[in-house]
Formats: C-alpha cells, structure tokens, sequence
C-alpha cells in the first residue's frame, strides 16, 4: 500500500518502520556483527560454537543435494553414495563439535547475567538435533532403517508418542527429517546466535586477585547501544 | 520507593580490553575447513547401506520361521496380535510409569488387527484364482475359535518337525484342518514377492506406510538374528551403533545405557521407565540456569580456569613495583 509522505513524515506511524527501529534498538548493526570482543575471548574452546554451524551448512547442503534426486537416489549411485556419505559425516561432526560446545558452556556457566535464553535454546537445539539425526536414520530405506524403527516404536509407544509419531511409517519420518525438525534447528540455531550477540560472550569468573585498572562495571556505555 | 536493582556484574558491559576478532573470517574458515574434512572422511570410509530385508528373503533364507511367525499372527500369539495399544485393544496390555498407562491413554491410533491384516486379508487376494485356497478359507473362518485354535496349535507342534522341499514345508500328517494349505499359501505368496506388496498397498495406488510388513517381520527371530551380527540389538548397545563398521548415533549413549542396567534391561515397563527418567534428565539440561546447586558446579570446577588461563593470567599477575635507574 503506497500513501505520499514528505520525507522524515512517517516516523512511527508504519508497522514497518516500528519492526525496522524494534530490530536496531534490540541489535544495532554493530552489536550484531562486530569486529572486536572482549579480550578474554581467546580460546580455542571458541571455536567449537561456529564450526557446530559450520557442519550444519554442510549437513544442510549434503542433505538438499541428496533430496534433488530423492530418497532411493543414493542406493543405486555410487555420487549419491558419496552425498549419503557427505551427509553422514557432517553429522557426526555436528554433534562432536556441538557437544564440546555445551560442555564448554557448562564449564563456563555460560547462562550467567541473563544469559539463560541463549543457554536453553541451545539445549532445545540439542535435542531437536538429535530427532532430526534419529529420523535420517530411519529415512535410509535400508536394513538399518527397518531394525531402528522396529526397536524405536517400544519406546516411543510406551509413553503414548508412537500413536501420534508413527518410527514405522515412512512417508512422516521422511517429511520430519527434511522439512519439519530442519526449520525447528535453524530457526532455534538463528535466535541462539542472535542471544548471544544481544548478550555478548559471558564473562570469566571474578579472578582471585583483579589489578587491573579498569575493572567490568556495571554502569551503560556507548557499547550498551 | 525502593532502590533501582543493579544489574549483575556478569551482565555488565564489559569495560576492559577488546582484541580484533572477525567473526565472519572465522566463519568462513570453520566452514572451508569442515567441508573439507567431511569430504576427506567421506571419501576415505564412504557409508553404510546394508539392504532392506524383505519378506520375500526372509520366507526364502528361513521359510520355517516364516510360518512359524505367520502362525503366531493367525492365532493370536505373536507380539503385534497381543500389543496392545497404539496398535489393538489387547487387554493388559501397554507399559506403566507406576499405575499410568501413557501408552493406553493415547489409544488405538494404528489400528492392526495381525489375523486379518497380516494373514487372512493378503490370503484373500489370491482366491480369485486359487478356489483350493478360498476354501480353506471359507472353513476357518466359519469355524469355531476353538476349533482354530486346535489346528493352529496342532500344526504349531508339526512345525518343530516340518522339513523344507522342493519349495515345499512338508509337515508329519495331523488334524490341521485348513491351516495347514493357509500356511503354505501364505509362504508362497511370500516367496513369490507378493506379500511385501499385499502388506503395504490399501486403498489407494500411493503408499509410504510400512508399519504391517516391519511389524510382522519385527515379530520372528530371523530379523533379530541379523540385527545380532550387526551389533545392534539392545543388548549391544543397538541405537549407538551401525550396520558395518561405521558410527551410528552415539549421542543417544546415555538412553542405550539404562536398557544395559537393572531392573531396566529384565522390567516388563523398561521402555516407558527409561523414557521418563530421559525426558527429566532432558528438562534438566535444559533448565541447568534455574536448578540451585546445579548450575553451581562450574564454578567449583575450575576448568574454566583453563578455558580463561590468559586471562586470568593477566588480571592475576602481581603488579610491577616502580622500577629505580641504576
């Protein structure tokens, strides 16, 4: 819908214009992409945090080129052999690398001022990615497949979810692992990382004895904004 | 009117020292080197893909256990036929968390009834040209179910002693009434391949749902006897693992630990106790920020003094004294 304003005439009156100054108050582009951080942030601990996304693009990448063909695709062809073993691969190094960055966090106590949302939806992430891992392995359509679901199904009915989330039906696990638990760990994975840079890397504990001249305070700074 | 909270110390903007870090160099880094290193494991140890098993090769390899298992669905004895729920309406059936059935309160949502759906209606699409069949057919179902039940266990009994011939199961003569050409009806139809179709195709042309044929194969002991050479039964640590010599998914090492403890691996309830103890464990993570005690811990083990050791070396070096020109 198109009104004309004069310039600098539309200032709160538009939900575009209020979602835009919501957005730059909440993650102004500095805090969003910034080119420096605290100087404690010097581990190597650190960069398990983006290589856990970085094998999520991959697994993201491997899994939409073995879906261009389809699910049967990779049994007959030794290139979607080599996709399958792409997508393989990129998960178990998702996990490792995600695994040493919870634990990581953990010892950090890395939910400390007011952190807590950026360390639950990591864990949600977690476990989301583990179902998403757990219906790839029954998406296979093979021997591996069919023994999986065939176990899983105790469990899941045992606690009445197998009546809704049927581990023997193909067509729902195939639908779960590549459309429905893919968004859930992205769009969980893109407001994990937007908490952490709205919050910032958690600070180190106090230490033993601070001389430094200049210690955290809590007083707002130009970097609050 | 009370004082205005301070915030947190470590919520605090941090006022010490920055150092250049770019994050976007080190994204493409992370992501160059792990695709690389995808491809490298990909091309050295390629993936597993043992083929599906199917009906067809498990009534051809064990044609025995076939209509052994085929028996146990006709009568009423097999796993799926005493179930319970989300599959019939067995009763008793169904695991409790003490006196809670979750798995009966869901209900029956898939309904599979193993005599009709997995015996008697695939055997009913062969009668239009198999009047011997339909026949037999028509004798046990008009039949008391007494009357089945002598049969089926009759021919239960000759099965011990059945020998395989010429595509044949050749059993000792004995009163089995109709079950007897049902049973090689149905192991025919099976090594034909039809079976693995009758079972998954209903009403209509498209089909993705496999819960019958997993279910009746999931029933006989020829399916667990290669999940065993595979390593992957629960006893072995089933889910962790995978078919060959590849990693399956070891992240669920803490769920296939509790099946390998007691009273888990011998209760009657293991899967739905198990499950539980899982989904608290699992809130638990979740919610490490908010459990006092719990999210303590860090900061009684120092290893975060490790992950910060420059840090910390830093801000816990002894001040230099004023230094005196000689």
């Amino acid at each position: 819908m198109t009104t004309p304003v004069q310039p600098g005439g539309t200032e709160g009156s538009s939900w575009t214009g209020a979602l835009r100054r919501a957005g730059l108050r909440a993650l102004p582009p500095e805090q969003l992409l910034p080119d420096e951080q605290p100087v404690y942030v010097a581990s190597w601990v650190y960069v398990f945090g983006v290589a856990t996304i970085a094998a999520l693009f991959v697994v993201i990448g491997s899994g939409l080129l073995l879906a261009v063909e389809g699910p049967t695709w990779w049994h007959t062809s030794s290139v979607g052999l080599f996709f399958n073993s792409l997508h393989l691969w990129s998960v178990e190094l998702f996990f490792f690398f995600m695994v040493i960055h919870l634990w990581a966090k953990f010892m950090m106590a890395a939910w400390r001022g007011r952190r807590a949302m950026t360390w639950v939806t990591g864990a949600v992430a977690f476990v989301v990615s583990i179902g998403a891992a757990f219906t790839g392995y029954l998406s296979q359509q093979n021997f591996s497949s069919q023994w999986i679901a065939s176990q899983a199904k105790d469990g899941l009915n045992s606690v009445g979810i197998g009546a809704f989330f049927n581990v023997l039906d193909f067509g729902q696990m195939f639908t779960w692992h590549v459309a429905l638990l893919p968004l859930g760990i992205v769009a969980l994975v893109v407001v994990h990382v937007l908490l952490v840079r709205k919050h910032g890397v958690v600070p180190p504990f106090p230490a033993k004895t601070d001389t430094r001249s200049q210690p955290p305070s809590p007083l707002p700074t130009a970097r609050d904004s | 009117m009370s004082a205005p909270k301070q915030p947190s110390p470590d919520s605090a903007v941090w006022k010490g020292e920055y150092r250049r870090y770019d994050l976007v160099k080190e994204f493409v880094i992370a992501l160059v080197v792990v695709s690389l290193l995808t491809v490298l494991l990909a091309a050295v140890f390629s993936s597993s893909d043992k083929k599906a098993v199917t009906i067809a090769q498990w009534s051809r390899s064990d044609p025995t256990d076939f209509v052994t298992t085929g028996l146990s669905e006709l009568d009423g004895t097999s796993t799926t036929a005493m179930y319970g729920p989300p599959y019939n309406h067995t009763s008793g059936a169904g695991q409790k968390i003490g006196p809670i059935s979750l798995q009966r309160l869901a209900g029956v949502r898939i309904p599979v009834d193993a005599p009709t759906d997995l015996v008697l209606r695939p055997l009913e699409t062969l009668t239009p040209d198999r009047p011997d069949l339909r026949s037999a057919l028509g004798t046990y179902q008009a039949a008391t179910s007494a009357k089945q039940q002598h049969w089926a266990d009759a021919y239960a009994k000759a099965l011990a002693h059945a020998q395989f011939r010429n595509g044949q199961l050749n059993v000792p003569p004995g009163d089995y009434g109709p079950v007897s050409p049902m049973m090689a009806g149905l192991l025919g139809f099976a090594r034909s391949g039809g079976l693995d179709g009758a079972l998954v195709t209903h009403a209509q042309f498209y089909a993705t749902d496999y819960t019958k044929p997993l279910l009746f194969m999931a029933d006989s002991t020829y399916l667990e006897g290669l999940a065993q050479q595979d390593h992957l039964l629960g006893g072995q640590w089933g889910m962790t693992n995978e078919t060959g010599n590849y990693p399956g998914q070891p992240w669920l090492w803490l769920y296939t630990f509790w099946y390998q403890i007691s009273p888990f691996k011998t209760s009657a309830n293991a899967d739905a106790l198990i499950w539980s103890i899982m989904a608290i464990l699992t809130l638990v993570l979740v919610l490490v920020p908010f459990i006092p005690g719990l999210r303590s811990i860090p900061r009684r083990v120092p290893v975060y003094r490790l992950i910060w050791r420059d840090y910390y070396r830093s801000v816990e070096r002894p001040r230099a004294g004023p230094t005196t020109e000689a």
